[in-house]
């Protein structure tokens, strides 16, 4: 019962024949490689699967990786090409210690990443009905709350890329 | 999870576990083509709308269908549209997140737009749709207790024509609807509130888009002279599908909705559910819940009828 997969990941187009019943999440984690993108409970509660879909943001283990034909799928891999070059959202979390382990910071990243263009400067109820549907064990949700209204501020500053953040942090180095 | 690495000369292959069990998957791109699928394949397929129920199942395994058609493709099953009169017409592949946004609703099915938010979580309304939750019928869902508080008209398909279902007929008990095995829901039919009617919505959950340990749905109508008209007030998570409190109606029509008549009401409501206690809340914690929110909604929805 295989079927075909051709699917755009972070701008990349990729064309793989899988089984119809493999989930997304796995789909991009063996298939492709894409481990960013984490598995929790896989029935959809805890959200830590979550990539976008077609700009939205989905739980990748509800879904199939057949149903992605034709879409576009970003996960926490496309916010930036390169591990020293963080994207401001990524930033912002590190700069607010808006982790501890980290296994559910990349769903909440994807959550976070059009919200905040929807929204450029929630409120803290806001944000935390926004993230209600991700779960972390570590922080308590505070300090994601602090990341994510620095991640606002950031956008709000202009600084809405990798190569902005990277200007930012060399100045910040000069002072 | 483990990856198992199996290496047979210079070719790797890589298998790992899979959740859900085998099936043929059909995505039709056009609605009569699903509708034939379903026919020939009655009882075997399952229709795959925006899997936010059915796959959690399938990886649990307490589903295993054997074919999946898949409605995503089917373009004209989405959409909100006005209907004459004052009602509104939705797409059963209507995601929630655009009934949620959807200016259409917000003005002619105001408890609908009120109990939008209450449904899961953001991700869930993102790709869950609003037939495929009316027709998953799940006692704790909200979309069948509003269908039901507000005469909704479910109009079901087969590939050899199609009927309209009202609401209260429509969900027959726990995950069980008037669907045949080869229809689908394609529409839903949301009549205008008559005049001066107000609606209200509130559910209580330990945490934010879990599911309501109860949920109260009320709808209004105020008489000329001020008294009560109509009223009707369901509920959810309180049976095996949602339940209307026909008695705690019966107490306030024809009544002037004072904050004492809507207390008379709310605890007429013995007579009209019976809460079962689970690991979640015990019976009496829920009939407690349920008079409460019977009270909050009622009041809110005479609130509203009187500025209607």
């Amino acid at each position: 019962m295989n079927h075909d997969v051709d699917v755009e990941v972070n701008g990349e187009s990729y064309s793989r024949q899988v089984e119809t019943r493999l989930l997304l999440s796995d789909f991009l984690r063996h298939e492709l490689g894409l481990t960013g993108t984490h598995v929790g409970c896989e029935h959809g509660v805890c959200g830590a699967c979550t990539v976008l879909l077609d700009g939205v943001p989905v739980r990748s283990c509800l879904t199939f990786a057949v149903q992605a034909t034709g879409h576009s799928i970003m996960t926490v891999e496309g916010l930036s090409g390169d591990p020293d070059d963080l994207h401001p959202l990524q930033a912002a979390f590190h700069e607010a210690h808006g982790l501890q382990c980290g296994f559910c910071t990349p769903g909440i990243l994807m959550t976070l990443l059009p919200f905040l263009e929807e929204n450029t400067d929630p409120t803290e109820e806001e944000i935390r009905l926004a993230l209600s549907g991700n779960l972390c064990r570590c922080t308590g949700y505070q300090h994601i709350v602090d990341a994510v209204k620095l991640a606002a501020a950031k956008r709000r500053d202009g600084i809405t890329t990798p190569a902005q953040e990277a200007d930012v942090e060399g100045e910040a180095g000069m002072l | 999870m483990s990856v198992i690495t199996f290496h047979v000369s210079r070719f790797t292959f890589q298998t790992y576990p899979m959740k859900p069990t085998p099936f043929e998957y059909y995505a039709p791109r056009i609605r009569q083509e699903a509708l034939e699928l379903l026919a020939e394949y009655a009882g075997e397929a399952k229709v795959l709308a925006g899997g936010q129920s059915l796959v959690p199942s399938m990886n649990f395994r307490l589903a295993q269908p054997s074919i999946l058609v898949d409605l995503n493709g089917v373009d004209d099953l989405f959409g909100i549209t006005p209907a004459e009169g004052g009602g509104l017409l939705v797409g059963a592949m209507t995601r929630h997140r655009m009934v949620e946004r959807s200016s259409i609703v917000a003005e002619r099915a105001p408890l609908i737009a009120e109990a939008m938010p209450y449904i899961a979580h953001p991700q869930i309304r993102n790709r869950g749709t609003f037939g495929g939750s009316l027709a998953h019928a799940d006692p704790a869902a909200e979309l069948p207790a509003l269908a039901v508080a507000l005469d909704a008209q479910m109009r079901v398909q087969n590939a050899s024509g199609d009927r309209w279902i009202p609401a209260a007929d429509f969900f027959l008990g726990l995950f069980t609807t008037a669907l045949e095995p080869d229809e689908m829901l394609v529409e839903v039919e949301i009549p205008p509130l008559p005049r001066r009617t107000g609606t209200a919505f509130e559910e209580f959950a330990r945490r934010h888009g879990d599911y309501a340990l109860v949920g109260a749905a009320a709808v209004v109508t105020l008489g000329d002279d001020g008294t009560v008209a109509e009223c009707k007030l369901v509920f959810l998570s309180v049976g095996d599908m949602p339940v209307v409190a026909a008695s705690a109606s019966e107490v306030l029509r024809g009544q002037r909705p004072t904050e004492d008549a809507i207390r008379a009401a709310a605890k007429a409501l013995a007579a009209d559910i019976e809460p079962q206690a689970d690991i979640h809340a015990t019976a009496e914690y829920r009939m407690h819940l349920s008079k409460v929110l019977a009270r909050r909604t009622l009041a809110r929805a005479v609130q509203r009828a009187s500025g209607a």
